[in-house]
């Protein structure tokens, strides 16, 4: 087993309860001690670069939906970046996974994958990753052991636990990612799976992408309990409050819950407390808050001008900063001119992939 | 529950007796033990999980000593979270392990329902094949055990009206033992429901004579070892002219029983697996004898019966000589002190018969 230090598996659930070596807190005091993460010029630059490619791709895919070329539901990640960035930014690509609900577009850029092949998912075209048949909202890479892109609210955190179960059961020192919103926090079925990550002590951060609004439902109009990281201190899991603005802060965070994970201390719950600008989907009027609102996070907690600032402070100049914009520009351009331009797949694979077996 | 229960449970461990010609007979529960101990030894990645299945070896007693033989890793007790299972059990399968999670009643499975529709039968279509859900979800349905409404219910046309689910159901040891090996290799998620009214021995549906035992039955004769009934495959349980009898797990031999006992030459199909259907060997029946009965435990609107009645109108419309007649449980919840008057039972099946012949 990965976790041979801790001796709770699925294999001996009822190993002794009462035994209590375990601080609900300590991983948020160490985060408080040291909330941000040392990146060097270079990976800050790196993080600028990737948040500065989901922001132009969603502005894009924004754009593209406007013009009718998205059809369906289309969920922007415009303003949380720094929660995917920092995160996925610290995993061990080779043995790690991730899973995540239906705003999946950042996450899988995160990975670098090719944005012409996810853009023509949106568009739902052959060529899309998921050959079109998954659209907006469920996407996937086994290279990647990315696990989806799913659009009902709260049931990938169920899968995320099979995910750390099977890295466990595997040995192969592996954790999963698995996000979900505030919303999907009050899904019964995310408190059935903490209770068996714990129980088993699987490999698994839970990460609460607390972006304040639940569809058009503030938190406080649907939570009784508000601080999402409290939320696993019936299960006897750690919680963590990260600034999911701040892709240092995130990152840092990353860096602690991963090691606690890893080392086998079990599932921890991170908050990132983040905002998103857009509507919830390409639909949503987005009357249930005030454009001061959203102004002012724009302008005074956005997470890609934070780390730009930071950059231009340690030597960059405008120039530099400017050209990388450029470029990014160029190859979401591209992206959806391939999303615009490849052919939608043929009719025959309406029914292919629906079982193995033929019959 | 929990008479029936300990009364199943009355029937032992046993590991199945010698008859005289040296053949090994097994009731239907050892049948499905037998399978699950010779996937779990065949294939690693084999995982047997669910409420009560590891420690305690199962309420029906189909898991009993595997966590002993297997260890804990192999077989073992998950909280009472049907959603959580299931969902934890895609997440392994999609990871490449092949998880056969039990849901302890089928009546217990549908907080589950999420999970295998949202997720199960539509990972893969919507991943275009990149992630596979393979695993094989076993749970005791069906009444005739004075279960009342929450531990007697047949929901399989829920199931079978969901493109990416298989859903096999057996109705002898033989069978049930040869149709789990294919379902748990089988890489489609599959809801096999196991009738357990006929666990400890055929049922002839007079519930008022004395009880059974599978040892008198010639498909209680269950090799050593391993053996696959593929999926998809009807059985023609005995040849007749005067009519085709199509049935599943209980029926089957209730069906059986009645056509012996009013000596009508009816030919019984068996149909084993839903979704696969064996079409062909219901199309090849039907035109043979020229009449069509269809008879299954479930409620009648929506149920599987309404399916196999519309696929022999629009297949064998000319050779039919009567209309087809269903035999079906009543649309009502499962009634407690009514059971008998629910369950299609001798007379009803007896008079039904009757008319088709008149007809």
């Amino acid at each position: 087993m990965a976790n041979a230090k801790a001796e709770k598996t699925a294999a001996n659930a009822n190993a002794n309860p009462a035994e209590d070596d375990f601080s609900l807190r300590s991983l948020q005091e160490a985060h408080q001690d040291k909330p941000r993460f040392d990146a060097s010029e270079e990976q800050m630059l790196d993080f600028y670069r990737q948040m500065l490619l989901i922001r132009r791709f969603e502005e894009k895919a924004g754009q593209l939906y406007g013009l009718g070329l998205i059809g369906g539901f289309c969920h922007l990640y415009i303003g949380q970046e720094a929660v995917a960035i920092g995160l996925q930014s610290a995993l061990d690509n080779d043995r790690d996974s991730v899973i995540t609900g239906y705003r999946d577009h950042g996450h899988m850029l995160a990975y670098g994958i090719d944005p012409k092949v996810i853009m023509a998912e949106l568009t739902g075209r052959a060529a899309g990753i998921s050959k079109g048949k998954g659209g907006s909202m469920h996407m996937f890479s086994t290279e990647h052991k990315f696990y989806g892109g799913h659009g009902i609210v709260g049931a990938q955190v169920a899968l995320g636990g099979g995910l750390a179960l099977a890295h466990q059961y595997n040995d192969d020192g592996g954790l999963c990612l698995a996000y979900f919103g505030d919303g999907a926090a009050n899904q019964g079925q995310v408190y059935e799976t903490m209770n068996m990550a714990s129980l088993w002590n699987l490999p698994i951060v839970f990460v609460v992408e607390n972006n304040q609004y639940a569809m058009g439902t503030a938190v406080n109009r649907s939570s009784a309990e508000t601080e999402f990281y409290r939320r696993g201190t019936a299960f006897r899991i750690p919680g963590m409050d990260v600034n999911g603005m701040d892709v240092l802060e995130v990152r840092g965070a990353a860096e602690i819950a991963f090691d606690h994970v890893r080392q086998g201390g079990g599932p921890v719950l991170m908050e990132c407390n983040t905002y998103r600008y857009r509507g919830h989907s390409m639909s949503d009027p987005a009357k249930y808050r005030t454009r001061e609102e959203v102004q002012g996070y724009r302008d005074t907690k956005d997470p890609i001008e934070a780390i730009k600032k930071t950059l231009m402070e340690k030597g960059k100049s405008e120039d530099d900063l400017k050209a990388i914009d450029k470029d990014i520009r160029k190859i979401v351009a591209e992206a959806a001119d391939f999303a615009e331009n490849s052919p939608e797949p043929e009719a025959a694979e309406l029914y292919t992939d629906v079982l193995v077996g033929e019959y | 529950m929990s008479d029936v229960a300990d009364k199943q449970q009355g029937a032992k461990s046993r590991k199945g007796t010698k008859d005289a010609d040296g053949d090994r007979r097994l009731n239907m529960i050892e049948a499905i033990n037998d399978a699950l101990d010779i996937m779990l030894e065949r294939d690693p990645d084999v995982i047997i999980m669910g409420e009560d299945v590891g420690y305690f070896g199962g309420v029906f007693r189909a898991t009993a000593h595997l966590q002993e033989k297997h260890g804990k890793t192999r077989v073992f007790d998950t909280p009472i979270s049907e959603c959580g299972i299931i969902g934890v059990a895609v997440g392994m399968g999609a990871y490449g392990l092949r998880p056969v999670p039990e849901i302890q009643f089928a009546d217990y499975i549908y907080p589950g329902l999420d999970q295998l529709i949202s997720e199960a039968a539509r990972l893969r279509y919507r991943s275009a094949a990149e992630y596979i859900a393979p695993l094989t979800v076993r749970s005791p349905f069906g009444g005739g055990i004075f279960g009342g409404q929450t531990h007697s219910q047949s929901p399989e046309s829920i199931f079978t009206h969901v493109a990416g689910l298989k859903t096999v159901i057996p109705s002898t040891p033989h069978d049930a033992k040869g149709l789990l090996i294919a379902a748990i290799e089988d890489n489609d998620p599959v809801i096999f429901f196991e009738p357990k009214r006929i666990y400890n021995g055929p049922f002839s549906g007079y519930y008022d004579r004395p009880v059974q035992s599978w040892a008198k039955h010639a498909d209680s004769v269950v090799p050593e070892g391993y053996y696959r009934i593929p999926l998809g495959k009807a059985r023609t349980v005995r040849e007749g002219t005067q009519m085709t009898v199509l049935a599943y797990g209980t029926m089957v031999h209730v069906a059986e029983a009645v056509a012996r006992e009013k000596n009508i030459d009816a030919e019984i199909l068996d149909l084993r697996t839903l979704v696969p259907l064996d079409i062909k060997a219901v199309e090849k029946s039907v035109e043979k004898t020229g009449k069509c009965m269809i008879v299954h435990e479930a409620t009648r609107t929506s149920g599987f019966g309404a399916e196999l009645s519309a696929l022999v109108q629009e297949r064998c419309f000319y050779h039919l000589e009567a209309p087809i007649e269903r035999v079906t449980g009543f649309d009502t919840p499962y009634p407690h002190s009514l059971e008998w008057a629910y369950f299609p039972g001798p007379i009803r099946i007896g008079e039904a018969m009757d008319k088709l012949l008149e007809g």
